[in-house]
């Protein structure tokens, strides 16, 4: 997909994503030439097929975390299962039933708090994605959303982060 | 601007406009497919246990032979590709299990024999729930093949597979389920088609048969199960269906034929209790026909030239 400034004859670039509700997905464009800024606006289902097939318009500022189109979109998922292994597994080893891993649960991040990380400079992102998960992780939050880090952001006096 | 203006307008093609958006849509395509590429490359070989039809025993013929592979000293890996229909984490006795959450790849659980399982249905939290994805309210076919496409991707290439000497994928019915995974692994090595006798599963299978010979899959085999009933109480074989399908079908498509698996009650039953044959009676018939197929399997990847190989037999075959 390309967006072509008529009077310019440009190819616009891509210049912000946002996803401001309601399973809207705003990816905002702009002529390198004249500065026109144009904004594509997704229906939820649109988002939903863009998401389905593990990409993101304006590239994947913040590693992805493995399985993360399943995880993410999976209706009636357990988050539960995902645990940070303490003991790593070994290859022959009969195992019965039921056995898994112990150990702290993992930290998600939500879709809208991706988006708010992705606006973090890239040089400090993953500084900054630590100090979250570490805060997330002492006080058993499984999810990072926006008001978490909201939280956070006050409690630790990360403001601008 | 005049109407006139807009009509005589010439757009250029996409292709002529040679100058990139900066979405980067496309290579973060070539980044997934270079980590599943990765991934694979670290894998013995992908045996895909397929056959376009349901019902004929593929979930069961793939944990039992790759219980059969382990029992003879083999790492191990088993994706359960039926994300609708998921039935390996219970063969596998995995159902209760965790995923270990790792950058690097998760971590799936160890079951039977220490096989390593990835099944849909260690992430759903009511295992007697459809599998659905959360929805935005409308038009669920236009995304949902994309989705579950992605699923198994993900399946392949997020899960830390290890150095497993194999990877048994379990393909759920129909073809273009099959087509979905030569998609992701376009080298894909072994396709066992699995059958009944029946005339109606030579059939369908066929036309399975024809699509991967078609994309080039290098060695196929047919593997006939359920060909007669053996009594678990006096060892007497009767047959189930009328016909010699999986005979047929090897010589009709000109494959070996590697396997020809009685159906024993115990089995499945086992099966169903994560229970197996293999560990705990592996003297016995079925046993020794998983065995046998494991040898088969194992023999030719290493032969290296593909043979026809003689199938193996419940009776006789391996004294």
């Amino acid at each position: 997909m390309k967006f072509l400034c008529i009077p310019c004859d440009e190819v616009m670039e891509f210049a912000e994503r946002q996803i401001p509700g309601d399973g809207t997905l705003a990816a905002v464009f702009m002529c390198g030439k004249c500065e026109r800024e144009m904004a594509m606006l997704t229906n939820p289902m649109e988002t939903q097929f863009v998401s389905s097939m593990g990409v993101k318009i304006g590239g994947q500022e913040v590693p992805s975390q493995p399985m993360e189109v399943t995880r993410g979109s999976l209706d009636g998922g357990s988050d539960s299962v995902f645990v940070e292994p303490t003991v790593p597994s070994q290859p022959g080893i009969p195992v019965g039933a039921g056995v898994g891993y112990s150990g702290p649960p993992s930290v998600q991040w939500s879709p809208e708090a991706v988006e708010r990380l992705q606006r973090v400079p890239s040089f400090v992102r993953g500084m900054v994605k630590r100090i979250y998960t570490d805060y997330a992780r002492e006080r058993q939050i499984r999810m990072l959303t926006p008001e978490i880090m909201d939280t956070a952001r006050s409690e630790l006096g990360l403001e601008g982060m | 601007m005049k109407k006139g203006d807009i009509e005589a307008r010439r757009f250029r093609t996409y292709r002529d406009v040679d100058h990139e958006t900066g979405s980067h849509l496309l290579e973060q395509v070539v980044a997934q497919r270079t980590r599943l590429s990765e991934r694979l490359a670290s894998i013995g070989t992908i045996v895909a246990v397929a056959s376009g039809k349901g019902g004929v025993g593929k979930s069961l013929v793939t944990a039992n032979l790759a219980l059969a592979l382990a029992a003879r000293g083999k790492r191990v890996g088993v994706l359960d590709a039926d994300l609708n229909g998921p039935s390996l984490a219970k063969m596998l006795a995995v159902s209760e299990s965790s995923l270990g959450d790792r950058e690097g790849g998760v971590v799936p659980p160890l079951g039977l024999g220490g096989v390593r399982v990835m099944s849909m249905e260690l992430l759903q939290e009511d295992l007697d729930a459809p599998l659905r994805w959360k929805d935005p309210g409308s038009e669920t076919f236009l995304w949902q093949s994309s989705m579950e496409t992605s699923a198994l991707r993900e399946f392949l290439s997020d899960v830390d597979w290890g150095d497993s000497d194999y990877l048994l994928v379990d393909v759920p019915p129909g073809t273009d389920k099959i087509q979905r995974l030569l998609e992701l692994v376009p080298q894909l090595p072994v396709v066992l088609m699995v059958t009944t006798p029946s005339e109606m599963s030579r059939s369908v299978v066929a036309r399975s048969i024809r699509l991967v010979r078609e994309a080039g899959v290098a060695t196929v085999a047919v593997v006939s199960n359920m060909t007669d009933y053996l009594c678990p109480d006096c060892g007497s074989r009767h047959p189930l269906f009328r016909g010699e399908g999986g005979r047929t079908l090897a010589e009709e498509s000109g494959l070996p034929l590697w396997a020809e698996i009685p159906f024993d009650p115990r089995l499945g039953e086992g099966t169903d209790r994560g229970q197996t044959q293999i560990h705990e009676d592996p003297v016995s018939e079925v046993a020794r026909v998983f065995l046998a197929l494991a040898d088969q399997l194992e023999s030719h990847v290493h032969s290296g030239n593909p043979t026809p190989g003689r199938p193996a037999h419940a009776r006789g075959d391996l004294e």
